[in-house]
């Protein structure tokens, strides 16, 4: 045993020295037309060998510190606790949410427009994470193209309201629609594949949508994006200084109130804020619904769900379409929030970062996905004096997560459904 | 009458061909076995009854209506039932959930119906009601499959190996059970390795080997055939 973990840890440090030498320890510098080979300062090779050191003592106590990685939930009060009485739960999980909800009501008066701009982020990434969640958590199907959805909602907004002039209002439901088919769309060819096959196309998928964006320049403008995307209204009121458009009047003049740029952030922000909780309410009636248990059914055992007369394509391409309908929700509200949209905001890192929340939130929990999306959207930017390190750092809490809590922060549990046996 | 007909059906996986033109007849109320030895076939033609896959050539006629094209979701609502190979059942949910899954088409009266009728056949599952059915011993997941195949209220039921992996007494158990069913006018259809219970039970019993139908006759008299008792029975 400690032979073999003394080999391991010198072929562990002998890695680093191999990976970090050439990367670290040479420099390539421009000289007229010539380039050459110059070697870095002493304290760069000093750093190298101290981190291989470091690499190498680490691996050798390797399994005392995984050890005691291991026991920290010991230290947890709250681990060795009985779980909660379901009633109790539902009840004081709807507390919480409620809570939540007036909180966030009130929470933008309050704070700087930073800190409104930002939440009203959370709220779409929260859209988003509980619309992936119906297809990865409850239906079990690991979808890595999801943010292709979040791209046909917002570009449905955007080129209507360039070409049709178009209104948020009008443009919301089109682009959640529009999406949801594409979502079905989508279903069909994926039907009969399961795990890894489904993530490789359906990830193929995501970038298939984010390169015709890119490429298709006569109607979506490609890489330069599409601007001037109207905000939303209300009552046909605008939020601007002046009046944009014929026929609506403006927010500040109708109620006698002084112009502040404020207004349009905070009333941005409560919209997102209704169509989260919107979401929210739908998917928990639809997880109680018999779909919902259907979705359970085919992510527990595919073959006995089958055996039992669902239908897989009924099943699947619901999810699908559910899920992706509420991408496209949240895609309109980031355009009308952006005011302008490009390929570049619907790369393949924003369907990793959706799934990550989904993963960290505990698959199928909705409080659990509430809460890991506004940890996942405001950790970087509480990181941001780290700066080039906030997404190692990001990355490193990601894993200690994993170690600690694989199941994620609040892992789903069902609601168990009983008959009442009276009668 | 018969429940199920299989008219010369072949079945292929892609170009493989599984099923080489087999016929089978079940009537209503018998208990049929089917016997075979690994890789004969067995599953592979409950699959193809249920419709996955589905038949290349030949017949399926489930209660009198033709279900060779039709998808597996039609013919699972059509009165049949499978307690399929493995028992399948749903481990991370409880035992009456995994009941009422089996009802998933039914109105909440009928679930109420049959989940008591499970229960009366099974009162172990009654005692476990709460427990996650993955927690429960193997027999006691049998028990789960066979009656959440009840909960759809079939008029016949597959059972795909009942036996498999099961301590013999709890085996005798599950073969009383089937007994039961037959008496309560299911019709069942049994594929079993085991073959000498399942010919013992058995009204008629069929044996399939490679592919093809090679006897077929009365429970009884498939026991003393000297053929089968060499080959499935042990000698």
């Amino acid at each position: 045993m400690a032979a073999n973990n003394l080999r391991h840890a010198l072929f562990c440090a002998i890695v680093t020295l191999i990976i970090s030498f050439p990367i670290l320890g040479l420099n390539l510098e421009a000289k007229g037309i010539n380039i050459t080979l110059t070697g870095a300062k002493t304290s760069t090779y000093v750093a190298i060998v101290l981190a291989a050191v470091v690499v190498f003592v680490f691996q050798i106590f390797r399994d005392s510190f995984m050890g005691v990685l291991g026991k920290l939930p010991n230290l947890n009060p709250l681990a060795g606790r009985e779980p909660m009485e379901q009633s109790k739960r539902v009840k004081l999980e709807s507390w919480i949410l409620t809570g939540i909800v007036i909180f966030a009501l009130f929470w933008p008066f309050l704070v700087s427009r930073g800190s409104v701009d930002l939440a009203t982020l959370v709220l779409i990434y929260i859209m988003l994470a509980l619309g992936l969640n119906v297809v990865v958590g409850l239906a079990g199907l690991l979808d890595l193209g999801y943010v292709a959805f979040y791209a046909v909602g917002a570009y449905t907004f955007a080129l209507l309201s360039q070409y049709t002039g178009i209104s948020f209002w009008m443009a919301l439901p089109i682009g959640a629609l529009l999406a949801g088919l594409t979502g079905m769309i989508l279903g069909f060819p994926v039907l009969r594949l399961r795990g890894d096959y489904l993530a490789i196309v359906t990830l193929g998928f995501g970038e298939i949508i984010r390169i015709l964006l890119n490429n298709w320049t006569t109607l979506t403008g490609g890489p330069n994006g599409i601007g001037g995307i109207p905000d939303p209204t209300l009552f046909g009121m605008e939020f601007g200084r002046r009046v944009k458009e014929e026929g609506n009047t403006s927010f500040h003049e109708t109620f006698g109130i002084a112009y502040a740029s404020e207004h349009k952030i905070i009333f941005l922000y409560l919209i997102a804020l209704v169509l989260a909780v919107i979401t929210a309410l739908i998917i928990r009636r639809f997880m109680r619904m018999p779909v919902g248990r259907a979705w359970e059914a085919l992510r527990e055992d595919e073959i006995a769900a089958r055996s039992l007369g669902l239908s897989r394509t009924a099943v699947k391409l619901s999810a699908f379409t559910i899920g992706a309908f509420f991408a496209g929700f949240a895609g309109t509200v980031f355009a009308s929030k952006q005011g302008f949209i490009s390929p570049e905001s619907f790369v393949f890192l924003e369907s990793a970062i959706i799934l990550a929340i989904v993963v960290l939130g505990g698959m199928g929990s909705q409080l659990g996905v509430i809460l890991a999306a506004i940890a996942v959207t405001i950790l970087p930017e509480l990181a941001r004096e780290f700066s080039e390190y906030r997404m190692l750092i990001f990355g490193a809490a990601m894993v200690l997560m994993m170690v600690w809590r694989p199941q994620g922060l609040l892992p789903m549990r069902r609601i168990h459904i009983k008959l009442n046996r009276q009668e | 009458m018969s429940m199920l007909v299989l008219e010369n059906v072949h079945t292929h996986y892609g170009k493989i061909e599984a099923l080489h033109g087999v016929s089978v007849e079940v009537n209503r109320g018998e208990i049929v076995s089917l016997i075979g030895a690994n890789g004969a076939g067995k599953t592979t033609l409950l699959m193809t009854v249920c419709g996955t896959p589905q038949a290349s050539s030949g017949r399926i006629i489930l209660q009198g209506r033709d279900i060779t094209h039709e998808p597996t979701a039609q013919i699972m609502r059509s009165g049949l039932a499978i307690v399929p190979e493995g028992r399948r059942i749903f481990s991370g949910l409880t035992v009456e959930e995994n009941l009422h899954m089996g009802g998933f088409f039914n109105t909440k009266s009928e679930i109420r119906k049959s989940q008591a009728h499970v229960y009366e056949l099974f009162p172990r599952l009654k005692e476990r009601e709460n427990q996650r059915a993955g927690t429960m011993s193997g027999g006691e997941q049998q028990m789960l499959a066979i009656g959440r195949a009840l909960m759809s209220r079939p008029n016949m039921m597959i059972l795909d190996e009942p036996s498999l992996g099961l301590a013999p007494l709890v085996i005798k158990q599950i073969f009383e059970i089937i007994g039961q069913l037959r008496d309560e006018g299911i019709t069942v259809f049994l594929v079993e390795q085991n073959a000498h219970q399942a010919l013992n039970l058995a009204d008629r019993g069929y044996v399939l080997e490679t592919g093809k139908i090679r006897l077929h006759d009365t429970g009884k008299n498939l026991l003393e055939n000297p053929d089968v008792q060499n080959a499935y029975l042990g000698g």
